[in-house]
This record gives structure tokens, C-alpha cells and sequence, in this order.
């Protein structure tokens, strides 16, 4: 088994999470979102070093790592922009957001362009229905989209 | 540390007095719609620009969670304290600078944004759940306290026994927020006769349908509300310790929740020995992963302790065999926030709101094609009627309604010639709907009844844990069958194989999730059939 070097600071903010909840098997899911939001995504050598913190195997850390829509295995692009979902957005258009953006950039929901300046997710719901249609660049949000907002907003953010 | 309901009274009152140290106020909302246009950055200017014009000793500006008019974004209210008279902006920006405006009295440009109070959006709501909402600084423990927070439970604390207590819950008939409508007060009773020495009381905050806000407004508007509700249900059933399980994607949220707890630790009102009663109680904030079959109760348990979000045949039920192996109680957010109240006015009081069955208020989050968009909250027996035309101000657009969604992905749709329909648990379940969670999506003449079913279909399909064959197999087949539809390549076959295959769906799936999956299209095959027949190619 790998075991990462400790050096890295930021396995330290994991360590701290693990700490505070005595270790316990329990304490796997709050551990894998302090590792994502210290590293950006879970890579394989992350998973290891929690599965062995805490005595799991790592088939287990794996699986529940795979199992959540909210942890990411893969690195991001520079940018993300993350296309609203939820019904709300979809009785106004969501479908249509996605496709122009998925066109524009060669990509499909979940992939990353190739240039790595993109990453295009999808949310089931943000909760933010009254602005409907949404989409999150970075961590803004936007409501109340047209199409050409949109495509000048995504110009902009890539530039 | 407060070790009496005397000492809560004193802060309580002290707090009021510096509340009244300055004649006004502005209520800036930092609710989600709100923030994401910048609502936070309004309100860290006006303070700035208050201090440096010395207007904060007569104004204050506080930040308060979500007053529900959405669609109206950033809203902002003037409070004049001594006339209780409470003035609604709507539509102000971050930065154009009405903030100014915003104060200077016969302002025309202030007068352009002001909202009238008079119309039916307000005066047919009903607010318990969020009365505090949009007028208390969620960030402030002691402006909860002066606005009443925590007597409830002091009240349960020195009044109560903790059986009276299950007693007083039962009696005012609050049947479970989250959709499924059991009897709250029952869920108390089983797990406080069983014996145990831990039992668990958990929040369930993975509001996963598409299409609801409610639970996320109330959380970050008054997360104290929860927190309290959450003691008393501990008090009630022998419980010492509670977990919220939050959505990550609610980063908000759970900041509020977690400051909340915080506050209550220091006051000594979250810990051990609770104001010398004997009582202890500890609450911790746990992040779901977003995965929308972890609202399911066994689901949510198995990830709290850390494991993938899949179901499990019930009984056993969590009552005997919960959270750890332990006794537990997992109740909705907004079913916790009506705690208190109860509590505190008395089952009666609340018993004699809504219908005979459905006690109470229900908040909705209406969306869709409607022109209020945002969170209401009505007595049930309401009409879909009042609540569609009179609340919601009608259909937006030229469109005509056609349809309103309730229940999300586990729900139905209610075509629009049935708009007399009650919104109670038991008239919607008769037409084929459920209560839901609260979220009611309005859909005009423009969407197809087809897209609709499928879209739901698709989302069971990939929220599917896939443990058992009808939900993860069925759900991929009935969708492929509605793209057959849709593209208009469908047979006769495949329209009887659609009707078959959803109850077969429907009866042998492992948990609600599948059980109910099939909904959407049940509802829509019943009141849109000709869609679906419009679907079938002919011979």
C-alpha cells in the first residue's frame, strides 16, 4: 500500500476532520468533503491515505467515494459552470443551456474541455427555483438566463 | 450560561431593549435568490455607509433569512420599530446605488419599488414555520431568544413530563413534513416506550427534489428553530444526542447550522445538564454527498455512519433498529419547525388550523411558470385554486395552466380542470399526487405531459442506488419506453407494456424511491392520455 507523504500540508486539514471524529468508520463521508475541498477532487492516493487513517478497506472508501454525485474523481478545469437541472429550470429551459454550452465546447455534462478551461457539470436542483433557468460559473450564481447572456457570460469567463 | 427560564426571560428582555435602541431598521434578505445577486455585499455597504454617515444609531441594518417573494430578488424591508410598521422593497440591486435612495424619506425612485402588503400574496398566507423568517438575524442567537426562541423548550423542560410532552405533539395532530404525512406525536411515542440507552434524533435536510426550497429557506432563516424543536424532541424521547443531515450543496445552510450550534453550546442551552434539569443534549451537522435516494430513512442512516446511501428492507423500523443499531427518530426539517409553536401555544392552537387530518400550515415553493415564484405558506384545506391564482398570481406568460407537478419525482401531476382540489394530505393522495415535500411546479400549455413523465423517469433512473432489479432495471425500461413515445414510434404493446411494467415497478421495488417512481407517469397516462396515445404509430 502507498502510503503519501504527510509532508503535504493539506493532508493535515483531512487529518484534522478525522481527528475530531475519533477516528470512527463513521467519519468517512465528512473526511472524503474535507480531502475534495482541501485537494479539489479525490485522487487514488488521497483515498488510500484516508482508508488506511481510519482501517477501512480501501474497496470501501471506493465505493462510497463512487456511490455520491458530489465527489469528484477527476480534476477540474480551470473554470467550472455547473447547468441547473431541476424541474424548475427544465419547465424553462435548462435542456436548451446545456446543449449550447455542450456544443460550443465539444463537451458533455461531467467532462472537462480539452484545453482544461472548462469543466460543464449539471445540478439535480440549487434550490434557487424563482431564478430559473440557473447557472453556477465558479461559484456565482446567475439567474433568469437567455441564451445570450449566457453565451457572453461564458466568453467572458474563459477569457 | 442560562440555568433557568427566568434567566432566558432576562436576555430575552435585554436583547429586546437594545433592539430598541434605534428606531428602525432595514432587513436586508440574504436568503439564496437574494445572495446570488449580491444581497451580502448590499448589506456590507449599507452598514459601511451607515456608520460613516451616522445613521446607525437611529437605523440598523440587519441581515435576516428569506421573506419568500423569490421572484422579486433582492428584497429589502424597512422596519419602523415604534409604529410596527414593517415597508417591502423589491427588485434593489447590489450596487446601483438606491441603497441611498433607500433611506431618504419621498424618494420617488424608493417609491417605485415598494411593495403592496395588501394583496393576497400576503394576506391569504399563514405563517408559523416562517413567521421568524425575513424579520430575525439568523446569525444571532439572542434575537431568536427575544423573539420568543427557546421558551418552548424551557417550557417542556419545567412544565412537561416527557410522556405529557408526546402527549401535547399527538394532540395537535402534526402529521411528518416531509411528505409522508405519519403522525409525528406516534413516531415520538413508539421510540420513547422502547428501552434503550442511546437513542438518535435526526434531522432529515437532504432536500433532494427538484423543484424544493422549503427546507433550505427554513434552515438558513432560522436554523435556531430546528436546533429547538430537535431538544424537544430528545426531552420527549429520552434522547441525548441529534444529527442534521444536510445537503452539501447547501453550503449556506449548513454554516448557519453550525454557527447555531455553536451559539447554543456557549449559552449552555446544547450540552450537558441543561440548565440543571438532567437533561443533556448534543447536535452535529452531518453533509449528504447528493444522492437523492439518501432522503429515504434508511438510506440517510446507512450514510451517516459513513456508508453508501443504500435502503434496506423495513421492519425492522428505525424505531427499534435505527442510527448505530439504536432507537431513532428522523423527522423533516419542517416538521421540526413546528415544534415550538406547538409547544409553546398549545396543541389546541394548532390542532384548530387547517383541516380535521391535515393540522397545520404547509410551506410550498412555487416555481414554474407562475408569476410569484418563491416560498408561501398556507393553512392546509386550501384550495389549488387560491393558491395557484390568488397566492401565486396566475400562469406567467400568454400560455393557459395546464398542469401543476406536486411531490416531485415521487408525485403526480393535477391537469388544470381540477384546481378545486384541496391541498391536504389525504385529497391530493385521492387524486393521484402527493403532498410531497412542498415543491409545486407550475406548467403551462407549452409542456409536454410526455417530457414531463421522462424527465422524472430519468432522474429515478440515475438516482437509482441499484440494489434491487425492479428499481434499477425498470426505471431504464420505462424511460426507454417514454423515448419510443415521444419520438412517436410506440405500439400498442408498448403502450400496455408501460401501463404493466409501472405497477410492476411500483410493487416490488425495494424502498419509496421505486415504489413510487412510476407516479409520473401513472398520473400523467391518467388525466393526458390522448399524449400518450398521440405517441403510438400506426399500422
Amino acid at each position: 500500500m502507498i502510503t503519501p507523504t504527510i509532508k503535504d500540508d493539506r493532508y493535515k486539514q483531512v487529518e484534522k476532520t478525522m481527528k475530531k471524529l475519533s477516528y470512527d468508520r463513521s467519519a468517512l463521508i465528512e473526511t472524503l468533503h474535507t480531502a475534495q475541498e482541501t485537494f479539489g477532487y479525490l485522487e487514488n492516493d488521497t483515498l488510500k491515505f484516508v482508508a488506511k487513517r481510519l482501517k477501512l478497506p480501501f474497496s470501501k472508501v471506493y465505493g462510497v467515494a463512487t456511490f455520491y454525485n458530489y465527489f469528484r474523481l477527476k480534476p477540474k478545469g480551470k473554470h467550472t459552470c455547473v447547468v441547473c437541472t431541476g424541474t424548475a429550470c427544465y419547465v424553462k429551459g435548462s435542456q436548451e443551456i446545456l446543449q449550447v454550452i455542450e456544443k460550443r465546447f465539444s463537451i458533455k455534462a461531467g467532462e472537462t474541455s480539452e484545453d482544461k478551461m472548462l469543466s460543464l457539470l449539471t445540478a439535480r436542483c440549487v434550490g434557487s427555483c424563482s431564478l430559473a433557468p440557473v447557472v453556477i460559473y465558479d461559484d456565482k450564481t446567475q439567474g433568469k438566463l437567455t441564451l445570450e447572456e449566457l453565451q457572453k457570460t461564458i466568453e467572458e469567463l474563459i477569457q | 450560561m442560562i440555568e433557568s427560564r427566568e434567566e432566558l426571560e432576562e436576555l430575552a428582555n435585554k436583547k429586546r431593549c437594545t433592539l430598541q435602541n434605534s428606531a428602525e431598521e432595514i432587513r436586508i434578505c440574504t436568503g439564496s435568490s437574494c445572495t446570488s445577486l449580491g444581497s451580502t455585499l448590499l448589506h456590507k455597504e449599507l452598514t459601511k455607509d451607515f456608520k460613516l454617515k451616522k445613521l446607525d444609531a437611529k437605523c440598523t441594518i440587519k441581515s435576516v433569512g428569506c421573506s419568500g417573494l423569490c421572484s422579486e430578488a433582492i428584497m429589502v424591508s424597512h422596519f419602523d420599530k415604534e409604529k410596527k410598521q414593517e415597508t417591502l422593497y423589491a427588485n434593489i440591486a447590489a450596487d446601483d446605488g438606491e441603497k441611498f435612495y433607500l433611506y431618504e424619506e419621498n424618494s420617488t425612485l424608493l417609491e417605485s419599488k415598494k411593495i403592496d402588503t395588501t394583496t393576497h400574496f400576503f394576506s391569504k398566507q399563514h405563517k408559523i414555520v416562517l413567521e421568524n423568517a425575513g424579520k430575525i438575524d439568523p446569525n444571532d442567537i439572542e434575537d431568536y431568544i427575544a423573539h420568543d426562541g427557546y421558551s418552548a423548550f424551557f417550557k417542556a423542560l419545567e412544565d412537561f413530563t416527557p410522556s405529557e410532552l408526546i402527549q401535547e405533539i399527538k394532540q395537535s395532530g402534526l402529521r411528518g413534513r416531509g411528505g409522508g404525512g405519519y403522525p409525528t406525536g406516534l413516531k415520538w411515542e413508539t421510540v420513547s416506550k422502547v428501552e434503550s440507552t442511546q437513542k438518535y434524533i435526526i434531522c432529515n435536510g437532504d432536500e433532494g427534489d427538484p423543484g424544493a426550497f422549503m427546507d433550505r429557506a427554513i434552515m438558513e432563516a432560522d436554523p435556531h428553530r430546528i436546533l429547538e424543536g430537535m431538544l424537544i424532541a430528545g426531552y420527549g424521547c429520552g434522547a441525548s444526542k441529534g444529527y442534521i443531515y444536510v445537503r452539501a450543496e447547501y453550503p449556506v445552510a449548513v454554516q448557519k447550522l453550525q454557527k447555531a450550534i455553536k451559539q447554543c453550546k456557549k449559552l449552555g442551552i446544547l450540552g450537558q445538564n441543561i440548565a440543571l434539569s438532567g437533561f443533556s443534549f448534543d447536535i452535529e451537522v452531518r453533509l449528504g454527498g447528493g444522492a437523492f435516494v439518501c432522503g429515504e430513512a434508511t438510506a440517510l442512516i446507512h450514510s451517516i455512519e459513513g456508508n453508501r446511501g443504500n435502503p434496506r428492507q423495513k421492519p425492522p423500523h428505525l424505531s427499534d433498529d435505527g442510527l448505530f443499531g439504536q432507537p431513532t427518530i428522523l423527522n423533516n426539517v419542517e416538521t421540526f419547525a413546528n415544534i415550538a409553536p406547538i409547544v409553546k401555544n398549545g396543541a389546541l392552537w394548532f390542532a384548530n388550523i387547517g383541516t380535521k387530518t391535515s393540522t397545520g400550515t404547509k410551506v410550498f415553493a412555487l416555481s414554474g411558470n407562475i408569476k410569484n415564484t418563491g416560498l408561501v405558506e398556507v393553512a392546509m384545506g386550501i384550495s389549488l385554486e387560491e393558491l395557484i391564482y390568488d397566492i401565486g398570481g396566475g400562469v406567467s406568460g400568454t400560455q393557459k395552466l395546464k398542469a401543476i407537478q406536486t411531490g416531485g419525482p415521487s408525485g403526480g401531476c393535477i391537469p388544470a380542470s381540477m384546481m378545486d382540489v384541496l391541498v391536504d394530505y389525504d385529497s391530493l393522495k385521492k387524486v393521484g399526487s402527493i403532498m410531497g415535500s412542498g415543491g409545486l411546479i407550475v406548467m403551462d400549455e407549452s409542456v409536454s405531459m410526455l417530457e414531463v413523465a421522462h424527465f422524472f423517469m430519468d432522474f429515478c433512473q440515475s438516482e437509482s442506488c441499484g440494489k434491487c432489479v425492479p428499481c434499477r432495471v425498470g426505471t431504464v425500461e420505462l424511460r426507454d419506453l417514454l423515448d419510443k413515445f415521444i419520438a412517436k414510434t410506440a405500439t400498442k404493446e408498448d403502450f400496455e407494456l408501460l401501463k404493466s411494467l409501472c405497477e410492476v415497478v411500483k410493487e416490488s421495488s425495494l424502498c419509496g424511491l421505486g415504489q413510487s417512481a412510476p407516479n409520473p407517469v401513472l398520473s400523467t397516462l391518467h388525466y393526458f392520455e390522448e399524449e400518450y396515445l398521440q405517441g403510438i404509430q400506426d399500422d
